[in-house]
């Protein structure tokens, strides 16, 4: 099966999901409020999607086929389908309500998969591994659940081995296995599997021009108890910076003298 | 309801201050206040070196309308036959959950040949293990993982699933959750039982670490979460159980998977796993040169322990990946980590700032490593390692 070519016919529909973060190392908690502190933070496509749509664009060019950008989020996460429209996506689509607001992972899952079906379907859905806000790394697998397809996550290659079936090498915690799935599927990817391209100049200004429907909950026909917070599974109830760490100090000098004393200390504490 | 502290014993030392992972204790000169919000998580109790600090003695919440059945549930993660420590670490911690719950713990084995694990999860914790083996199994692969372990859940019913963040645990936990229709928290720290309520209150970083939130499943069961490796303690004494093993025969399996395991294509060889070592020394961009990794392998061999890296060492091609900590590598909370020329960014101190106790050496003073450092040496380190290392071996005899 394995390194076996096949010459493939038909096109391909491809789906990458993106989300818009802030970015991540600049968002603290207010330690006297508790509150995000976002002021001034800037939005940008999560890291790990730009290899998810790199992929997604390499199986076009290989295959034949559209990618399509989907992103659920508030108005202004169109700014992040318009940055990777200008990466060479075909299309683009928006969920965003205010109906959504607070959706967890099972709730976003479940509205991102209404829209595919909306979409009239997939053949290869792309995700990042995770997104750098939440970290959940949940989305990918729950939708593919939902559409009752197969998932394989961190994906570092793919290749097909016929019409409909994909070979993905991925990321495990013992080294790397390769897995075959049957298409439709989702795949999350890691970096290792691709180097994502610079945008183009004739693809940006396609971006600008490009027509980005935005989809609500009526849209989408779906029950406002089954979407946002009304729709979550989980609810955060509170939010607190981490704890600090007990003993810290700083100590300069001479190296020997620092060796003998981090020494001492650490056999002091028990730590040896 | 809040801990239970004797201000007799108290000696107003803080390290329950420093441990409390809802940030509900503090000192006012010589006393200790306990604030609101103590999810009676225990882990001050643990902490406190004096014992003046114990949890209250109760039968547990009352149960909500509908718990289901089953108690509190393991995945026990496994490969061919081995078992990851995560799975020892979640039972030790399930133990205490279904302690506050008042119910059994069981251990959920998935894989082909794997029943010799029963006995050491018993051990381990569980008051018995569900054993579902099927050539499907014999590799990870999600569709099947996902259609064995929720077809257990949905017969036998716990309130509770507990598995590890580990790659496995993260690609296919979020599918069973799916197919149950329940909610689930990723990558949680600690966990604790809301005392009024009986739900389960989960605590995860999120923001690369940056903050820490406590989340719930109010509506659904099971409740389920995964949990870091390495976060939690196994028990230090062998649980002894009556010890059940229930073997079950899986009707989802019968039909062929869309997704199928072909072949291992790399294994990792490490000579220490990351995940079990107790001590880790890692290296950053300050160490300048593959070749100085060397400096770092003899401290890691005088202490027994692994060697580990940032991203900037691995992309620089000095140590390979499977040795790289921090959001893109692994998450680690050995009982000691030396960060030598790490300068501290928020994607490498989120993969190791569970660790007990962390020495850094960094020539420059400003470095955010320094933050979080236990003890921060200043100073070059390529004079300030050789030194330790000396200054080792002097103080067990092997001559300087």
């Amino acid at each position: 099966m394995c390194g076996r070519t096949v010459t493939l016919k038909t096109m391909i529909r491809i789906i990458v999901c993106i989300k818009q973060v802030p970015e991540t190392q600049e968002v603290r908690l207010d330690p006297e409020t508790h509150t995000l502190k976002r002021e001034g933070i800037k939005s940008i496509i999560n890291p790990f999607d730009l290899y998810a749509l790199e992929e997604g664009l390499r199986v076009r060019e290989a295959r034949g086929g559209t990618v399509t950008l989907l992103t659920m989020g508030p108005p202004q996460a169109e700014e992040a389908l318009r940055e990777a429209l200008g990466l060479g996506a075909d299309k683009a689509v928006l969920i965003s309500d205010r109906a959504f607001a607070g959706a967890d992972t099972w709730a976003t899952a479940l509205t991102l998969a209404r829209a595919i079906d909306k979409m009239g379907g997939a053949d290869l859905i792309f995700t990042g591994k995770q997104a750098i806000d939440g970290d959940t790394a949940q989305v990918g697998p729950m939708l593919a659940t939902i559409m009752g397809v197969p998932y394989v996550g961190w994906a570092r290659k793919l290749s097909f081995t016929g019409e409909a079936t994909i070979e993905v090498e991925r990321l495990l915690d013992h080294g790397y296995d390769a897995v075959a799935a049957d298409l439709p599927s989702v795949i999350s990817v890691v970096k290792e599997i691709n180097e994502p391209r610079l945008p183009s100049f004739k693809a940006k200004l396609k971006a600008k021009k490009e027509v980005i429907p935005v989809w609500g909950q009526a849209d989408l026909d779906l029950p406002s108890d089954a979407v946002g917070l009304a729709g979550s599974f989980t609810q955060v109830v509170k939010v607190f910076p981490p704890p600090p760490r007990g003993e810290s100090q700083t100590w300069e000098g001479d190296p020997a003298d620092l060796a003998a004393r981090v020494w001492g200390r650490l056999k002091e504490l028990g730590r040896r | 309801m809040s801990i239970i502290l004797s201000t007799e014993k108290c000696t107003a030392c803080g390290q329950c201050v420093d441990v409390c992972p809802f940030g509900v204790l503090s000192l006012e000169g010589d006393r200790l206040i306990i604030g609101e919000g103590c999810t009676l998580c225990g882990a001050c109790g643990e902490a406190c070196p004096e014992g003046a600090l114990a949890l209250p003695e109760t039968a547990g919440p009352a149960p909500r309308p509908g718990v289901p059945p089953d108690g509190v549930w393991v995945f026990a993660e496994q490969r061919h036959g081995h078992l990851a420590p995560v799975a020892l670490e979640l039972l030790g911690e399930a133990r205490r959950l279904a302690a506050f719950l008042g119910v059994g713990v069981a251990a959920v084995l998935v894989g082909d040949n794997v029943e010799h694990l029963a006995p050491p999860l018993l051990a381990g914790g569980a008051d018995k293990v569900y054993v579902a083996e099927h050539p499907q199994l014999a590799d990870f692969v999600e569709g099947p993982y996902t259609a064995a372990l929720a077809e257990i859940a949905r017969h036998y019913q716990p309130e509770i699933i507990l598995a590890g963040a580990t790659y496995m645990g993260r690609a296919f936990i979020p599918q069973v959750a799916a197919a149950l229709k329940t909610g689930l928290t990723a990558d949680c720290t600690a966990f604790a039982i809301d005392p009024e309520k009986r739900l389960l209150q989960q605590t995860r970083p999120a923001f690369g670490g940056n903050i820490m939130a406590t989340i719930i499943t109010p509506r659904t069961f099971p409740q389920m979460a995964t949990a870091r490796p390495g976060v939690f303690k196994r028990l230090a004494e062998p649980h002894t159980p009556d010890g059940q093993v229930i073997r079950v025969e899986l009707a989802t399996l019968a039909v062929p998977s869309p997704s199928r395991f072909v072949r291992t294509v790399e294994e990792i060889k490490e000579r220490l796993p990351l995940s079990e070592a107790e001590v880790i020394v890692a290296g950053g961009r300050g160490l300048k040169d593959a070749k100085h990794f060397r400096l770092l392998e003899e401290l890691a061999d005088l202490l027994g322990g692994a060697l580990g890296a940032t991203r900037a060492a691995v992309d620089a091609g000095w140590i390979p990946y499977a040795h790289q900590i921090g959001q893109t590598g692994k998450t680690v909370s050995p009982k000691l980590y030396f960060a030598v020329g790490i300068s501290g960014a928020a994607q490498h101190v989120v993969g190791m700032q569970g660790s007990d106790f962390i020495v850094a050496i960094n020539r420059d003073p400003e470095a955010p490593i320094f933050k979080i450092a236990n003890i921060g040496l200043v100073g070059d380190l390529f004079e300030i390692l050789p030194a330790l290392i000396q200054e080792i071996k002097k103080d067990r005899g092997q001559g300087a």
